[in-house]
């Protein structure tokens, strides 16, 4: 019994080890890249590595893994190509791979466009890739409206589908046997804590029916896709505005569109204070019902954003205090961090499901209820 | 004047920060008078703690 | 913010939101409802199953209080119906022993009156016989000393009516 314990956490940090070495070899590759080519000093190594965060930050047009450039100073890129898709006003649809933009290198040329890739952004150019800027270093070239199938769109469309593998594979298991089994086990409680801790007490015992499956969703969706955030693979979707803000907004609409007379009443006629105050607090409420949504948002967003850049840069600073207590002290904080970052996927799944519910709540609130 | 609103920035952080912290340790009084209401006594300093970091967050964005 | 609102994509919000409707109900109809469901059967079977456990327990304990109560009650009617034949095998013997009492004490004082009866008899005959002895003794003596017979006769009669016995 012990000793499979023992194991069973030796296997676990290892585990761990594993992420934050791989992030590490992340870093790697482009550190030495940078010292390989140029000797730059060590400013334009904290430049690289600000720009290598950014870049994993970001979402791109191709599922690239990991670049490097070999004896000859060709870069290669690990990964592969995704279809581009733009809406181009004069044109109309524009359908090719981003194959054509070879990484931003080249101008990618179809039905007789030209598009060119410009810090993760697609811009409509002439032939020759030209790109004018404003005073403050803006392209203000016309931007196609870009549909594409980026890197972060098939990363949620994969974790779309490994849910409903999962979910619905548990799902049958409940035909043939009244308790759960395999990895059905793990998942009833938290699916059972979902729903007796944060559905129940939120919404109440009468409506929370209606809602479940949107907890449910989100909260395995942004847990699952924070945890797969922390793997060397690397694709954070939640640190995407879009993606928070769509999440947000599913929210907002079904609380507006769920609410009953009790919520409105409460928004443009709040009960039990003086007139006067009842109109000045129609446009306060208004703006909190947005601002709601709106906080949910932004809290995702930043939560993440924040905690992969400062894992990030902790990652980054081996490449900088090159010397045996500096990289050591960057691993170990990395390791303790990433730790946290565990933390904090599970965390904020659960407070923008438990908000998302709160608000629910406050949706379907009878009169007499409180 | 560039950098004042970083200042600004930095003056929220520290202030979210005492907030949170205080309503940590206020959680932690609050079990440690009654352990047998802990599990709502956390939901409630989650969220607490949660619309403050929100908060922070929002400023430190505006920024 | 700027840095925000540059950052957005339209076409990531498009297919998130698209993607993430389509998760959501999909997983609805395929996973969340069965599961629940399946969940909230089990909860309420196990629930109707500590009920009906309640109850039969309840009822076990009613039972086991009419046992008792029967057990009791019988005892108590064995208890009477011991203390009655008890009683009535007292009342018997009792009976008995009056009646037998009574019947020696008949027997008895039939003896006595049949003794007395006998008794008188034997008196009576012993009186007689002692009469005739006396006679022919008498006679023999008076033979001798007197000549009329009929004189003596008289003399022994009353002189044999003086005598009482004793």
């Amino acid at each position: 019994m012990r000793r499979d314990f023992l194991i069973k956490k030796i296997t676990f940090l290892l585990f761990l080890v594993s992420l934050v070495s791989m992030g590490q070899h992340h870093g790697d590759a482009h550190a030495q890249h940078d010292t390989h080519k140029t000797e730059e000093s060590d400013s334009s190594l904290k430049v690289e590595i600000k720009e290598f965060i950014n870049h994993h930050l970001q979402d791109s047009h191709d599922f690239g893994l990991f670049s490097y450039e070999d004896d000859h100073g060709k870069e290669h890129h690990v990964g592969f190509s995704l279809p581009v898709i733009l809406f181009d006003s004069e044109t109309g649809l524009n359908v090719f791979s981003s194959s054509k933009f070879h990484h931003g290198a080249t101008v990618a040329e179809n039905n007789g466009s030209h598009y060119k890739l410009y810090h993760g952004k697609i811009y409509k150019t002439d032939a020759q890739g030209t790109i004018t800027y404003d005073d403050h270093h803006h392209a203000v070239n016309a931007k196609p409206i870009d549909f594409s199938i980026t890197k972060n769109v098939v990363f949620i469309f994969v974790v779309g589908v490994l849910m409903f593998l999962i979910f619905t594979r548990m799902a049958k298991n409940y035909k043939t046997s009244v308790l759960p089994k395999g990895f059905g086990r793990l998942l009833e409680p938290i699916i059972l804590y979902v729903r007796d801790d944060i559905a129940i007490p939120n919404i109440g015992h009468k409506k929370y029916k209606n809602y479940m499956s949107y907890l449910l969703t989100v909260f395995f969706f942004v847990w699952i896709v924070n945890l797969l955030g922390l793997t060397p693979v690397g694709i954070n979707v939640t640190n995407n505005i879009a993606v928070t803000l769509s999440l947000a907004l599913i929210t907002y609409l079904l609380t507006t569109f769920t609410a009953n007379k009790n919520y409105w009443g409460h928004i443009f006629w709040m009960p039990g204070v003086p007139t006067p105050m009842k109109i000045l607090l129609i446009p306060i409420e208004l703006l909190g019902t947005i601002i709601k949504p709106f906080s949910l948002m932004i809290r995702l967003y930043a939560n993440i954003t924040a905690g992969h850049i400062v894992l990030m840069s902790i990652i980054g600073m081996m490449f900088i205090f090159k010397n045996w207590i500096g990289s050591p002290l960057s691993f170990g904080l990395a390791f303790a961090l990433s730790l946290l970052e565990l933390l904090v996927a599970a965390l904020q799944a659960y407070i923008f499901t438990m908000l998302s519910a709160l608000y629910f709540g406050s949706a379907v609130e009878e009169h007499g209820d409180h | 004047m560039e950098g004042l609103n970083y200042i600004g920035a930095g003056l929220i952080v520290i202030g979210a920060a005492v907030g949170i912290g205080r309503i940590g340790g206020s959680a932690m009084d609050a079990i440690a008078r009654q352990p047998e209401a802990s599990g709502k006594i956390q939901t409630a300093m989650l969220i607490a703690a949660a619309l403050i970091e929100g908060i922070g967050f929002a400023a430190l964005f505006a920024a | 913010m700027e840095k925000l609102i540059e950052q957005f994509s339209l076409g990531l919000f498009f297919w998130q939101s698209v993607l993430f409707v389509a998760l959501v109900l999909l997983l609805k109809k395929f996973a969340w409802k069965p599961i629940l469901e399946a969940v909230n059967e089990r909860e309420e079977g196990i629930k109707n199953a500590l009920e009906s456990a309640e109850e039969a327990k309840k009822e076990m304990q009613s039972l086991n209080a009419d046992n008792e109560r029967i057990l009791k009650e019988a005892r108590a009617e064995r208890d009477t119906l011991l203390k009655e034949a008890r009683e009535l095998k007292d009342k018997i013997i009792a009976d008995a022993k009056e009646d037998a009492q009574e019947q020696a004490t008949g027997i008895i004082d039939a003896a006595k009156a049949a003794i007395e009866v006998e008794k008188q008899a034997a008196i009576a005959d012993l009186k007689t016989q002692v009469a005739h002895l006396s006679i022919d003794i008498a006679e023999k003596v008076v033979k001798q000393e007197l000549s009329a017979k009929k004189d003596q006769l008289e003399l022994v009669d009353k002189m044999l009516g003086d005598v009482t016995l004793n």
